[in-house]
């Protein structure tokens, strides 16, 4: 039979082509899955792929790649930095939300007023917010060694009550015909986050993504956090040798990741959702874990999963509408995704040989 | 004299190092014998393959006339081997009678057991009441237990691993009137220790193991403590030139240093002159990590137990004490003094970044890694295809030539390394001693905390051993011989030197 040998190292090959692999098998699967529900897969797997890009209608689904896109990639540069060191924000999704109510109040505190102040000091609001939902695991962790991962994910449920309980309560819209949810933050021009160019998708989300990419290339390459981040991920021992202290990577690699989660939240409440609902959080927070693990914790690759994971949403939405597939096809493709790619991933770490 | 056990030709090798190589001897019927030998002399290594918790490469054992190669200790004490450990495995909220019921295949019921225990334990003038639980009990006690358990098993071969150590004089005494009372009855007895005079006076044969290897079998009471420290220890002695080294000021002053953990140092102090070399001798695992842990800065002490040219350092982490010119090499090459992952130019910046000016003002400076890298391992003949190579692919000598040269080319006011050459071949180890010597040569005060006694002999000024976390009072290693080292090193402390009976 056959049996796995570690590598030495990683071969940069196999770190490429994994990724790859686990979309085509995605790809394949999924068609089988289709095939198997009475659908065509070759229409099914077209439409969710090609036809967002290319298809009939592709100019109204081009421009929702970058809507979601954005904030998949920005909440995805804060994970990816976490992740290198060995730090598992779980809970985005809960900080994007808090970031999206804080920037949110900013703005309806401020409404009416028109200022030149109110948008950008939404900004710094909605980053705040998701930076200081991000330090508790990060204070629960380093006081009293409670474990990020649940902490972080467990606050992602107390932040969807508290956006119900905004939407219902405090951050109601006072003419809203006692409808639940926030007034609506696209008509209210000192505070919306509006398409930047015409129908190409981009907003400030969209401009914040490309900074947070190139601010996480230049850290991981080039600055020492960057390397301390690394050095703490792969030999935690060695990194306290070289002097870096535990604690204060676990806050600033939770804290950033927060702020860009909260960020992420902002736009999209000020953009996008336009207000406050109960069901404010849509996912991007998880998602953003795959797009991180997808594109290898390297900024290049988290543009590129970040734009493949979009097209999964713009194209799960499509066949629904077109061929009638459940709307539950989304999350099995993107589950598909991240267990094939872990799965791939050991043939960077192993090689197979035949046992003798 | 029937022998019970035999072993003949029996090796096993770690990852760089030949922990047993061709052993061979026997223990007979109704016969205490001592496994005699130095910390990491291979003892442990040995009885472990008795036990069955390793086994052998290559080499036989027989246990009764039979072929012994216990698969697991279970098989092992199927067959009639049994051992009482140096840390006992008790559940400390059980009674006496639950933690023995819970080491047995099939225990009898509860009160033919408590009544067992009675029995064997006043047969064996090993008093213990049954019922006690374990948190009451002194460690003297604990090992009652221990040995009971065995006793039930009825071993043919049974072995204690320094079984002493935790036992008060008098409770020493009771083990060794119970240990001859076994023996008249027939079990053999594989006693191992290292304290010298327990050996002369009760054992029949003693077994003596350096470096892996058995050195002879020998009548302890036939022979000195000295004669029997010097087989121990080897007896050939190097020449060490120490030309050119003159130490001078006291750079680094220890005191009162503490820490908490599984091995504390308990009140370490010591003190470092420029162009100095001191050797801490004595096992791993004795606080030799800690120490080193202490000194680097990744684990800060107290106020004022750590001071260097009059500059408190307790307070300060690794880094900043690099930039006063403390610098350390950790024991473990893979992992902590190198990330096998990084390639040797980044792994130049774990260390070296503020010294060798590589990170300025939070910017990595990649190209001079790469060239400080390369200058290393030029002046060190690091065997590398260059510094782009992942650390984790050089073999152990290599690495540590890397490591070692990291530091010194660093110029340390102060360098602090920990075992600098275990798993190391001859030539790279010779290396990496030459270059503590020239670093020594150059004024600057060196710490070598080793488990090898030849390297300390030939390298250090001064000598002192550390064991269970503390340090005894450093000697000139000129004029000190080789039986005393053993001695410092068995008993832990200079002071039991005066024990020995000429």
């Amino acid at each position: 039979m056959f049996r796995l040998e570690p590598r030495a190292s990683a071969p940069l090959g196999w770190q490429i082509a994994t990724p790859i692999l686990a979309v085509l098998a995605t790809m394949f699967v999924g068609g089988l899955l289709f095939a198997a529900m009475g659908f065509d897969p070759v229409a099914a797997i077209r439409t969710i792929f090609w036809d967002p890009l290319f298809g009939p209608a592709a100019g109204y689904s081009r421009p929702q790649l970058l809507v979601k896109a954005g904030p998949l990639i920005l909440i995805a540069c804060g994970l990816a930095l976490g992740f290198r060191a060995g730090i598992w924000n779980i809970g985005a999704e809960g900080q994007y939300i808090i970031g999206a109510i804080c920037g949110a109040a900013v703005a309806l505190a401020a409404y009416p007023a028109e200022a030149f102040w109110i948008f950008p000091a939404m900004i710094l609001a909605g980053a705040l917010g998701g930076w200081a939902w991000g330090m508790i695991p990060a204070l629960l962790r380093n006081w009293f060694g409670a474990s990020e991962i649940l902490v972080s994910l467990m606050l992602v449920y107390v932040a969807q009550k508290i956006a119900a309980w905004m939407a219902f309560g405090p951050m109601k819209n006072p003419e809203g015909f006692n409808f639940p949810g926030s007034r609506n933050l696209q008509q209210y021009p000192a505070a919306a986050n509006p398409e930047l160019i015409a129908n190409s998708g981009l907003h400030w989300g969209g401009i914040a993504a490309i900074v947070a990419l190139a601010a996480t290339w230049f850290i991981m390459s080039r600055h020492v956090l960057g390397f301390q981040v690394r050095t703490a991920g792969a030999a935690p021992r060695a990194a306290r040798f070289a002097g870096v202290r535990p604690e204060r990577l676990v806050a600033l690699c939770l804290g950033v990741s927060g702020a860009l989660a909260g960020l992420a939240g902002l736009f999209e409440v000020a953009g996008p959702a336009g207000q406050i609902t109960e069901s404010f959080g849509s996912g991007y927070g998880f998602t953003a874990i795959i797009v991180a693990f997808l594109g290898r914790l390297h900024p290049l690759g988290i543009l590129l999963a970040g734009l493949l994971m979009a097209l999964t949403y713009i194209g799960g939405e499509l066949a629904q509408m077109m061929l009638n597939l459940p709307a539950a096809t989304v999350q099995v493709f993107q589950g598909m995704l991240l267990f094939f790619l872990l799965g791939f991933d050991l043939l960077t770490r192993y090689r197979i040989r035949r046992r003798t | 004299m029937t022998d019970v056990f035999r072993a003949e030709g029996l090796g096993k090798t770690y990852p760089g190092v030949r922990a047993n190589d061709d052993i061979g001897f026997s223990v007979g019927r109704g016969e205490i014998h001592a496994l005699l030998g130095e910390n990491g002399a291979g003892k442990s290594t040995l009885v472990k393959m008795i036990y069955g918790l390793v086994r052998p490469d290559e080499g036989r054992m027989v246990l009764n006339g039979q072929p012994h190669a216990p698969a697991d200790p279970r098989a092992a004490r199927a067959a009639g081997v049994a051992m009482v450990f140096q840390h006992f495995s008790l559940f400390d909220a059980l009674t006496v009678a639950e933690n023995v019921a819970l080491g047995m295949e099939n225990p009898p019921p509860r009160a033919d057991l408590s009544r067992r225990i009675s029995e064997v334990s006043t047969a064996y003038g090993l008093p213990l009441n049954p019922a006690r639980r374990i948190a009451s009990l002194s460690a003297g006690e604990r090992q009652r237990v221990e040995i009971i358990r065995c006793l039930l098993q009825d071993p043919r071969l049974l072995i204690m691993d320094e079984p002493t150590s935790v036992l008060t004089p008098q409770e020493a005494e009771i083990l060794f009137a119970t240990l001859r009372q076994l023996a008249a009855q027939g079990t053999a007895i594989l006693y191992i220790s290292h304290k010298l005079d327990e050996i002369r006076s009760h054992c029949d044969r003693a077994t003596i193991l350096r470096h892996g290897k058995v050195v002879g079998t020998v009548d302890p009471r036939a022979h000195s403590a000295r004669e029997l420290a010097a087989m121990m220890v080897g007896a050939e002695m190097r020449i060490i030139d120490r030309s050119g080294r003159v130490p001078g000021a006291e750079i680094l002053q220890v005191q009162d240093l503490s820490s908490s953990g599984e091995m504390a140092l308990k009140d370490v102090a010591l003190t470092l002159r420029a162009g100095e070399i001191l050797g801490i001798g004595g096992v791993a695992g004795n606080g030799q990590e800690e120490l080193l842990a202490a000194l680097s800065g990744e684990d800060p002490t107290a106020p004022g137990t750590v001071i260097m040219d009059g500059t408190d350092l307790s307070a300060m982490g690794p880094e900043a004490r690099r930039r006063l010119g403390l610098l350390s090499a950790p024991e473990d090459r893979l992992g902590h003094a190198a990330v096998p992952e990084f390639s040797l130019s980044e792994n130049t910046l774990l260390t070296a970044g503020a010294r060798q000016n590589l990170v300025r003002h939070g910017l990595v400076d990649h190209s001079a890694a790469r060239r400080f890298a390369e200058a290393v391992i030029n002046a060190f003949d690091v065997r590398t295809p260059g510094p782009g190579t992942a650390a984790g692919a050089l073999s152990g000598g290599n690495l540590q030539k890397f490591v070692i040269g990291r530091e010194v080319l660093g110029k340390p006011r102060v360098l602090v390394v920990n075992q600098p050459t275990w798993g190391v071949d001859a030539g790279a180890a010779a290396a990496i001693r030459q270059a503590l010597l020239d670093l020594a040569g150059n004024e600057a005060g060196v710490i070598v905390i080793s488990q090898d006694l030849d390297e300390l002999l030939e390298l250090s000024d001064r000598f002192c051993a550390l064991n269970q976390g503390r340090l005894s009072a450093p000697r000139p290693t000129e004029g000190l011989t080789i039986e005393e080292i053993g001695l410092m090193l068995g008993g832990g402390h200079g002071m039991e030197v005066g024990h020995v009976p000429a």
